[in-house]
């Protein structure tokens, strides 16, 4: 068995599982945000109509909450909602409630890995569709809706068919300039945005053991554009080392057979690699970035759980360092752990030195909901992961979905910027 | 189930379109359904009937696990989405909830329903007629557990 099938097989209580089998998976770790949370709220009020009792959830030592989407809350309904969850967390004793404005706070998938609350082998469930992010750390992570995450807070198990698993192999060191993003853009042009739909997606190879742990999210980040159900790495010492940094205990390795089979094997040569950017409107419409170098531009973002990691903005700043941003730039670090690191480390001077906005973690912009969402006709590259239309604002704006690295690059320059080609 | 059809000739309709990211904190389900397919259709809340059905392309619901969007689909009228794929978490939604009825359909059935057809779908005989064409489609058979959740009215109701 691969380490999808293993993983299940293990929280299915069974010696074996193959693809298409039917499980009910035991659930280790589960997180809701301040959109999923009152979802769920309103499920439960459906239930307690139907008689079913919603007074106690099943463990909620495994359940965490984060404040992300709609923080800090631009109007009532918002607020409320904040509110909301507060009283979720009193009322069924939650502990992990990641408050914004009263310390570590950050977009609910950068928390499950600065926080370390998910480790190697367990099965993650989220109200959110890029749960997908925390299979970087070898565990199985999957986002579901409001009534199965409600189901899974009250019964501690939820239903899963056994994907298939396709393989990408990266071989060889990723080139300088090229990103994490750059690759996963490439896979997701390659199969198109439904090419890994109810499957999972795994990452190995001699260019994922040398990629850092965030590298690897930002992979795993993305195969939610692809369809997949989720993404997934080996765990390695490097994973081990991550989550005991921040404050994990007991943490193991947990892997897949090494005979597993894999439904597909797809290879990819670093070397052969570019800066690449999706244009409007899909994930899957790419280009080389080059090919984009007279786009005009009016706004780069540096933000999101894709693009706002400390090494997303470590590599922006390198690029911004000395120069002047020609559009306007926001970056947002994704987590107030990341935000002080870069503080610290003096990246946030940096950008405010380049002329750029710094704010604070959130969701808000990269779904269009507050905090810098685009105007009709505005152009945007952004570190995001989405660029539908009306993703990030009006349905006629256009967002070009980028490495921190390109849109940095492209802050300076106005337009669409391969960062090999900056003076 | 009858119904008349709405019909997107449209592959990959996202969740964005279907119920955009600024009424995520919206939980009325009455007030998202006067949002639904804005994205895409702003006249949809006010065209769309009780009972109406959706057709579309592939990978219908692709993006978000936004349940606001079989819920405000759902609200407005809609009994069921008939496309050539869904995208796996907007099809869980739909089930897993009991909003609506993802219904898959090959390639030649999903060109050869029309706007305003009047269609009658029996999941037990695994077809759709088509009233207005006097024409019988395949529906491509639900998978043993969501045949079962449907016929419970949602994983709630649904006995493992």
């Amino acid at each position: 068995m691969n380490i999808t099938e293993k993983i299940l097989a293990r929280a299915s209580e069974k010696n074996t599982v193959s693809p298409d089998d039917i499980v009910f998976a035991k659930v280790d770790k589960v997180m809701v945000h301040d959109v999923s949370g009152p979802g769920v709220l309103k499920v439960f009020d459906k239930l307690q109509k139907q008689g079913i009792d919603t007074s106690k959830l099943h463990d909620p030592t495994k359940v965490w909450i984060a404040e992300d989407h709609f923080v800090p809350s631009a109007e009532k309904i918002s607020a409320e909602n904040i509110v909301k969850l507060s009283n979720f967390s009193k009322k069924y004793d939650i502990k992990k409630h990641f408050k914004y404005g009263m310390g570590q706070y950050g977009i609910c998938h950068t928390l499950s890995h600065e926080e370390a609350l998910v480790n190697p082998g367990d099965v993650y469930v989220g109200g959110d569709s890029h749960t997908n992010t925390t299979g970087a750390l070898g565990a199985f992570a999957c986002g579901l809706g409001h009534t199965d995450v409600a189901y899974v807070l009250l019964n501690g198990e939820i239903w899963f068919k056994v994907p298939e698993t396709y393989y990408f192999k990266l071989n060889g060191k990723l080139p300088p300039h090229v990103m994490a993003k750059d690759f996963i853009l490439n896979i997701i042009g390659d199969i198109g945005n439904d090419g890994g739909a109810y499957n999972t997606m795994q990452f190995g190879g001699t260019g994922i053991d040398e990629m850092s742990i965030e590298s690897r999210l930002t992979l795993c980040n993305m195969t939610t554009e692809a369809g997949a159900k989720n993404g997934i790495i080996e765990s390695d010492k490097k994973t081990v080392e991550y989550l005991n940094q921040r404050g994990a205990t007991n943490v193991s390795e947990f892997h897949g057979d090494t005979d597993a089979d894999y439904s597909k094997i797809l290879e990819y040569e670093a070397s052969e690699l570019e800066p690449t950017v999706a244009k409007p409107f899909s994930p899957d419409n790419i280009t080389v970035a080059r090919e984009l170098s007279s786009t005009e531009l009016d706004k780069s973002y540096i933000g999101s759980c894709t693009g706002a990691k400390y090494e997303d903005l470590l590599a922006a700043a390198k690029i911004l360092k000395g120069r002047q941003v020609k559009i306007r730039t926001e970056v947002l670090p994704a987590a107030i752990s990341i935000y002080k690191r870069a503080v610290k480390d003096g990246l946030i001077e940096i950008f405010l030195d380049a002329g750029a906005t710094v704010g604070p973690p959130t969701c808000g912009a990269c779904c269009g909901a507050h905090m810098g969402v685009l105007a009709k006709d505005e152009i945007c590259v952004s570190t995001t992961n989405r660029n539908f239309p009306g993703r990030m604002g009006h349905v006629e704006s256009q967002t070009y979905l980028a490495s921190p690295q390109v849109a940095a690059a492209s802050a300076v320059t106005g337009k669409l910027t391969d960062p090999r080609d900056l003076n | 189930m009858i119904g008349n059809v709405i019909k997107y000739e449209q592959d990959n309709i996202d969740t964005d379109v279907i119920i955009p990211g600024t009424y995520l904190k919206i939980h009325d389900y009455n007030e998202l359904a006067t949002h639904a397919m804005e994205g895409l259709d702003p006249d949809f809340p006010s065209k769309v009937k009780d009972g109406d059905f959706i057709v579309a392309g592939k990978n219908f619901g692709c993006g978000s696990s936004r349940e606001h969007a079989p819920i405000a689909l759902s609200t407005c009228g809609i009994k069921a989405v008939i496309a050539t794929s869904f995208a796996r978490i907007f099809y869980r939604n739909s089930v897993d909830g009991a909003f609506l009825l993802p219904i898959e359909v090959d390639d030649e059935t999903y060109h050869k329903i029309a706007n305003s057809d009047q269609l009658e779908i029996n999941i037990e005989k695994n077809e759709i007629k088509n009233i207005t064409k006097n024409e019988t489609y395949a529906i491509k058979p639900f998978s043993e557990i969501i045949a079962k959740i449907i016929a419970a009215g949602g994983l709630f109701k649904y006995k493992k």
